[in-house]
């Protein structure tokens, strides 16, 4: 299959974003007609890298050879050029087009040029002309005579084809520009040559996951690619779709096609490679014959050695269960299975991390527990320290009844800028963004304490004094001083009511704006000044704005989503630090991560996720890097119960 | 009777059909050109400015030939309506603006422009220059209802057809007319696959609002027979209902464009219609159009939606 | 041709970024500059096609508005009926829900003001009445607007389009009622002599001006300070977000139009009631629009907006002035109007974005350029960088207006040797 002809090589490649190094001085060689796989972790860089390859990043140093010539590759147009196709895990499609008409989508029309063609009908009659001269008619006879006798061309009509030329190219230009109604049948034998099953008249939104991923393949084999790089093309796809696949891409790759998978799946990289090549931290570790080497190697080149972060992590005391999940499940709206049957217990002063790769169903999880995501079945219970640890059901309640069950749960969004602050306002804006529905606590309500909302007790303080005030109205001969604080006492609920329903209407910018001021200080946050949109902040700033505001409302849960992600170190121990001190407050802390070296240095229990499962929770203080791998990319043994893996 | 009414309604159409066509090629790029209105009266400027420097070229009216008379204001219509459709362009495009916003300060300069222009002009010899638009073929007469039907009307009637048509076929059936939709679908995938969202949105915008001035040419030379005082923002906004009306297809923008037509004319062809008939009359068109918006979105099929990218300026940073 | 077209693209010396560090006094010193310009060229062409002097014009649109008491109190009554439905579409426009139909949510104010005037006028006392004109111009204008916003809630109709053909439903009735109302084909109703405002002071309008200065500082209030204020414009910034902190987004948009509905619909009491005291199609004249615009360019911020529709009122009554004098017609207002917003439009492209004009690059180094350029992280189109990166620097972002640029991007030994490059910023 592998011919050891070189289809492409990277030489030196780095790239960087800022102050982030996404890919350093990587060397990679990928040969005509073989499967390679790219291996790592998320953020080490994979996919950076085909971006370079596909023209849609430009490596800062370093060069690309395509068959031997060093080329240039500035766009994904540039990247066609050179027979390279990349199927994004966003797939391109306009979605009201038939599969036929995005592939032909952006075609452009091959020149035909009159020079090139007349000089070619020239080139060909002068031939033939030669051959009818240097004919003997005695070689043949009968009807092979006739057959096999060149004709001549007279000069006149060579001059008669070239002049049709102009008018053929218009023709050409114009059949090029009409869609005929089959255009999709002409297609279809691509299609069929690869043993793709699929109707490329129908429409993109009619279409599965596993289709639409088709046709993007299509489109990149129509455009004669013989490079084709997919980005993780097995993470929309069931079991079945994945072998289907496979199988299309093994015959691709004896057609002499080169394949580069990215992916993290170990299993797949050793049912469909040919060889893999391993990235860390942006730098190429290794390449390896995938025959050559095994799941458990390529686990420990993946994810590496263990580094010691120095994380301080204390003891968990008095530990209770804080919040249980029991059997949720939920699916996306393509119908693909996110979350699956998913158990686990959060324990308040612990911090529980969740492990796995990108995608694995972490964001719905969290988003079930925070009231954003729809549940197909199961149970999430929380249990209130302010009310003797009683049971309360989350399960299908919006953000804010859970709110009013006085539920304190706080929630770090991985989507920073697009769903946990708005980056348009400023600091202030953005602390109101949690606080802004507080009623403005006065003297008469901190009186009636107790498990009653405040929204009950309000209206009642506001009539007992309304009453005592009326009747100090309407009995003008009570006595002066018993007026007097009868007076005083309707004065002030007259002032509690206003205050209360001024609060109910209006916004309180004060707490919020001391709040912002706070976080400014104590967390070191570098802006202008409080009125400064958030958008303008750097990523860690704005990091610790929402981090900061969501400790600030007292949480007894904190869930947070890859709160280091993009920041740099002294942020990150900054957030370290705080989740920390939460953990020792006795809240149940809830951090998802992708540095596994941090999970395990910072949680006390990590618990790993894979393909919307959880396959697995480990002890922080035991767990081995490789384990986490394994459990990691564990697609094959999910079978397996939750907690049986567990202390390592 | 109906023959006539039918004549009279197709006639009619033309107006709509050119704006609904011009609007339509401008909102598949993914333009809300809410300027038409203004475009349509700038286009007639133009018109009846080159109608007016043609006539007094001639020394004489008698001079005037018709085939000049007819082509010299089409062309300056074009011109003119392009070049309020480059105006167009220009703000949401190159300058980023937002398309309501321009648009509707197109619709507001035009109007103005148009009623301003319109008084100060030298109006002699429109008459006799109106009737070379308004002439069918000579045979019309003599053909019965056919002839009524098919042969009676102007050159402008025919062209609108004739565009609307070409318009139908290049949008559905032609590379150009896929790069188009794509744009105006998904201008990130257009990008991506090679097209320029840049250039596709300007000569989109540019030869919608060239088309759609032909409209106001039309309403003044041929309906109106050359009395050019007359407001027609309100076609304008017409058109764009009927953009909604036929979800975006100019053919069956011809026959939405004289269903429109028929409804306008009919209080003409009611016995003794109330005042009150008359304006109920006039409303259907909007009403039908709302009646047609709402039960395309309810029932969301995603062949009768607006283009996804409608309204909405793509650059490619903010991806 | 197009390859001809390439070349001149690529070699465009003219580049274009985003930026956001722009300080607010020279935000609005542009702004401001652009106003001066916008004055400066109206007068310009209308001393053109006038042949008159510049001066004089200026003199004439000083003298519509402000040469007897009577133009002044009409400058500002226009000012206050401007800005009145201008404050109407703020909420919505905040809420980044395009309400068009201001036009036929006022009319429909009108229509039903109208309706209890001729109905009710004599039953019952003035002063009774007006308030029963305005709670009946209120239901009319919120009406008017809720139908297409139940329909944005819960189906996501287009609310653009709807609501633009909802202003010409609203014509189309009122033409209705006029000729039930006036079956003689006149086609005016005549003025109404009941529910009409009272005057204050010497002149009318005055209550007016003082009703919409107050309905000014309400509705400021209400953006900046209350709560449905903050929700609305957490709605239109981020409907993540909102859902995130447990926005009921549709209850939102609902309430909201409701409120803009209700405003235009005052704005249409105000026209009948206090102003026109009739009714007809024309009744709204375009302000419907107008105020869009007056609103976007104010940047949804009620005190800059009564200043812009001020700006807008002096134009078009000073113009008008002008018009009337110099024999323009009464159309001239529009044009005037017209120009002054393009270039206002205009003047937002600079407050908004960098330009830099760079001269005698060669096409290798520009070509570098642009990559080096694209390694921020701009290079549309993809989401890449955040899957596998995280956020980067979002504000750093350089943009490039020339789509195709790259496909001719070619590659060069010598990197970035520096070349003149000027930095004009405009």
């Amino acid at each position: 299959m592998q011919d050891n002809t070189v289809a492409i090589q990277l030489k030196g490649i780095t790239k960087t974003f800022g102050e982030v190094v996404a890919n350093k001085n990587v060397d990679l060689t990928v040969y005509r007609g073989e499967v390679l796989s790219i291996l790592g972790e998320n953020g080490s860089g994979k996919t950076t890298l085909m971006n370079m390859i596909a023209g849609i990043y430009y490596p800062d140093s370093g060069e690309i050879f395509i068959d031997g010539e060093k080329a240039s590759i500035h766009s994904p147009k540039d990247a066609f050029s050179y027979r390279i196709g990349m199927i994004h895990q966003h797939f391109k499609l306009v979605d009201v087009f038939s599969a036929a008409d995005n592939i032909i989508l952006g075609e452009e029309y091959k020149g035909f040029d009159v020079k090139v063609e007349a000089e070619n009908i020239r080139a060909a009659h002068t031939f033939e002309n030669a051959a009818y001269e240097a004919y003997n008619p005695e070689e043949h006879t009968g009807v092979l005579a006739y057959l096999k006798a060149p004709k001549y061309h007279s000069e006149k009509e060579t001059k008669r084809k070239i002049a049709a030329l102009p008018f053929i190219k218009i023709a050409k230009r114009i059949k090029f520009g009409w869609l005929s109604r089959n255009r999709a049948d002409a297609l279809q034998s691509i299609a069929n040559r690869y043993g793709f099953e699929i109707d490329l008249k129908k429409k993109i939104y009619d279409m599965s996951v596993s289709e639409k991923q088709t046709v993007e393949i299509i489109k990149v084999l129509y455009r004669n690619a013989d490079i084709l790089i997919l980005d993780e093309p097995t993470a929309v796809l069931t079991p079945q779709e994945i072998d289907k696949l496979f199988a299309v891409l093994r015959r691709m790759r004896d057609d002499g096609k080169s394949i580069i998978i990215i992916t993290h799946k170990l299993n797949e990289v050793m049912a469909i490679s040919d060889r893999v090549a391993v990235l860390r931290k942006g730098e190429h570790i290794a390449t390896v014959n995938t025959a050559d080497t095994n799941e458990k190697e390529l686990t420990e080149m993946m994810v590496g050695k263990k580094i010691d972060l120095n994380i301080n992590r204390t003891e968990p005391h008095d530990v209770e269960d804080r919040l249980v999940v029991e059997n949720i499940s939920a699916t996306n709206h393509d119908g693909v299975k996110v979350l699956d049957n998913v158990s686990f217990t959060a324990r308040s002063g612990e911090i529980l991390g969740i492990a796995g790769i990108a995608g694995s169903g972490q964001r719905e999880l969290l988003e079930a527990i925070a009231g954003l995501q729809k549940l197909n079945g199961g149970d999430i219970w929380y249990f209130d320290p302010a009310k003797d640890n009683e049971k309360i059901d989350l399960r299908a309640k919006t953000p804010v009844q859970i709110r009013d069950l006085g539920v304190r749960l706080s929630f770090v969004p991985e989507d920073r800028l697009g769903m946990g602050l708005v980056g348009n306002m400023d600091l202030v804006d953005n602390m109101l963004l949690r606080s802004y529905r507080n009623v403005r606590h006065t003297e008469a309500e901190t009186k009636c304490e107790g498990d009653a909302a405040e929204e009950n007790c309000i209206p009642a303080s506001c009539e007992e004094t309304t009453d005592v005030g009326n009747a100090a109205r309407e009995n003008p001969n009570i006595k002066s001083n018993k007026a007097k604080d009868a007076f005083a006492k309707f004065g002030k609920g007259v002032a509690n009511c206003v205050s209360v329903l001024w609060s109910s209407v209006f916004l309180d910018r004060k707490s919020p704006k001391n709040l912002a001021e706070n976080i400014v200080t104590e967390l070191e946050v570098v802006t202008p000044s409080t009125r400064t949109p958030v958008r303008r902040l750097s990523g860690g700033n704005v990091q610790k704005v929402l981090v900061g505001r969501e400790i600030a409302a007292a949480p007894t849960v904190l869930m947070a989503a890859y709160p280091v992600r993009g920041l740099d170190i002294n942020s990150s121990y900054t957030i370290y630090n705080l989740l920390n001190e939460q953990k020792e407050q006795g809240v149940a802390v809830i951090f998802v991560g992708e540095d596994l070296d941090v999970l395990i240095d910072l949680c006390d229990r990590i618990m790993v996720v894979c393909g919307g499962k959880i396959s697995g929770i480990v002890d922080g203080r035991t767990a081995r890097k490789e384990e986490l791998g394994t459990l990691m990319t564990n697609y094959s043994g999910l079978k397996a119960a939750p907690d049986s893996v567990t202390e390592g | 009777m109906f023959w006539t009414f039918l004549q009279r309604a197709i006639r009619f159409s033309t107006v709509f059909m050119f704006g609904a066509t011009g609007e339509t090629i401008t909102e598949k790029s993914g333009h809300l050109n809410l300027g038409i209105p203004g475009v349509m009266c700038i286009g007639a400027v133009g018109g009846v400015l080159g109608e007016s420097l043609y006539l007094k070229s001639l020394s004489d009216i008698s001079q005037i030939n018709g085939f000049a008379a007819v082509i010299i204001p089409i062309i300056m219509t074009l011109i003119f309506g392009a070049l309020a459709g480059l105006l167009f362009s220009f703000f949401t495009v190159t300058l980023r603006c937002n398309q309501n916003v321009t648009g509707l300060t197109i619709t507001t300069f035009g109007i103005g422009f148009n009623s301003f222009y319109m008084n100060r002009i030298d109006k002699t010899g429109f008459t006799a220059a109106s009737e070379y638009f308004i002439k069918g073929f000579p045979c019309a007469d003599s053909a019965g209802w056919f002839g009524q039907i098919f042969l009676s009307y102007g050159t402008l009637v025919y062209l609108a057809i004739i565009i609307a048509v070409i318009a139908a076929i290049v949008i559905k059936r032609t590379r150009v007319g896929l790069n188009l939709r794509a744009v105006g679908e998904n201008p990130a995938t257009a990008d991506a696959a090679g097209i320029s969202v840049t250039k596709y949105r300007y000569i989109a915008t540019i030869l919608g609002s060239a088309i759609a001035g032909l409209g106001g040419l039309f309403f003044i030379m041929d309906h109106l027979g050359g009395n050019i005082e007359y407001n027609i923002d309100a076609f304008g906004w017409m058109a764009v209902a009927l953009v909604i009306f036929t979800v975006w297809k100019p053919n069956w923008g011809i026959l939405g464009s004289i269903l429109f037509g028929a409804l306008y004319i009919s209080p003409d062809f009611m016995t003794v219609p109330s005042a009150a008939t008359k304006e109920i009359v006039k409303l259907i068109p909007y009403f039908v159009t709302v009646v047609v918006l709402i039960v395309t979105s309810i029932i969301n099929k995603r062949e009768t939606q607006p283009p996804a990218a409608l309204g909405v300026s793509y650059f490619r940073e903010e991806r | 041709m197009t390859n001809v077209l390439k070349k001149l693209k690529l070699e465009s010396p003219i580049h274009i970024s985003k930026r956001t560090d722009m300080p607010k006094w020279k935000s609005w010193l542009i702004r401001g500059g652009a106003i001066v310009a916008a004055l400066l060229l109206c007068g310009i062409i209308s001393s053109i096609l006038s042949s008159g002097s510049f001066s004089s014009f200026m003199e004439q649109m000083f003298k519509g508005c402000f040469s007897t008491p009577r133009r002044a109190i009409n400058l500002f009554e226009e000012t206050a009926l401007l800005l009145c439905i201008s404050l109407a579409v703020t909420p919505a426009f905040k809420m980044k829900f395009w309400n068009i139909g201001a036009e036929g949510q006022v009319l429909m104010g009108a229509l039903l003001c109208a309706t209890c005037m001729k109905y009710f006028g004599g039953k019952v006392d003035d002063g009774l009445l007006i308030v029963i004109m305005l709670v009946f111009s209120i239901v009319g204008g919120a009406v008017w607007s809720t139908i297409p916003a139940i329909f944005k809630a819960k189906w996501n109709t287009n609310e653009t389009l709807f609501t633009l053909m909802m202003n010409y439903i609203a014509m189309g009735l009122i033409a209705c009622v006029i000729a039930i109302w006036v079956p003689n084909n006149s086609g005016t109703v005549g003025v109404l002599s009941y529910g009409n405002f009272p005057k204050i002071g010497r002149y009318p309008y005055i209550l007016n001006i003082i009703i919409v200065a107050i309905l000014t500082v309400l509705v400021f209030i209400y953006l900046r300070f209350s709560k449905h204020g903050y929700e609305l414009s957490v709605v239109g910034e981020s409907v993540n977000t909102a859902k995130y902190i447990g926005i009921n987004v549709k209850k939102v948009i609902v309430r909201t139009m409701i409120l803009s509905g209700a405003l235009c619909g005052i704005a249409g009491w105000l026209i009948v009631g206090g102003a026109s005291h009739t009714v007809s199609t024309e009744v709204a004249g375009g302000r419907g629009f107008t105020a869009i615009l007056i609103s976007w360019l104010a940047h949804f911020d009620p005190i800059a907006m009564s200043f812009t529709a001020f700006l807008v009122a002096f134009l078009s009554q000073g113009s008008s002035q002008a018009a009337s004098v110099l024999n323009f017609g009464g159309s001239f207002p529009k044009i005037i109007t017209g120009m002054f917003f393009f270039i206002i439009i205009a003047s937002e492209f600079f407050v908004g974005y960098k330009i830099k004009f760079t001269f005698g690059k060669r096409k290798a180094e520009r070509a570098d350029e642009l990559n080096a350029e694209e390694s921020d992280g701009s290079i549309g189109a993809t989401a890449y960088d955040s899957a596998d990166l995280g956020d980067g620097e979002p504000n750093e972002i350089t943009a490039r207006i020339d789509n195709s640029a790259e496909e001719i991007a070619l590659p060069s030994e010598n990197n970035q040797n520096a070349q003149k490059e000027e930095e004009v910023e405009a």
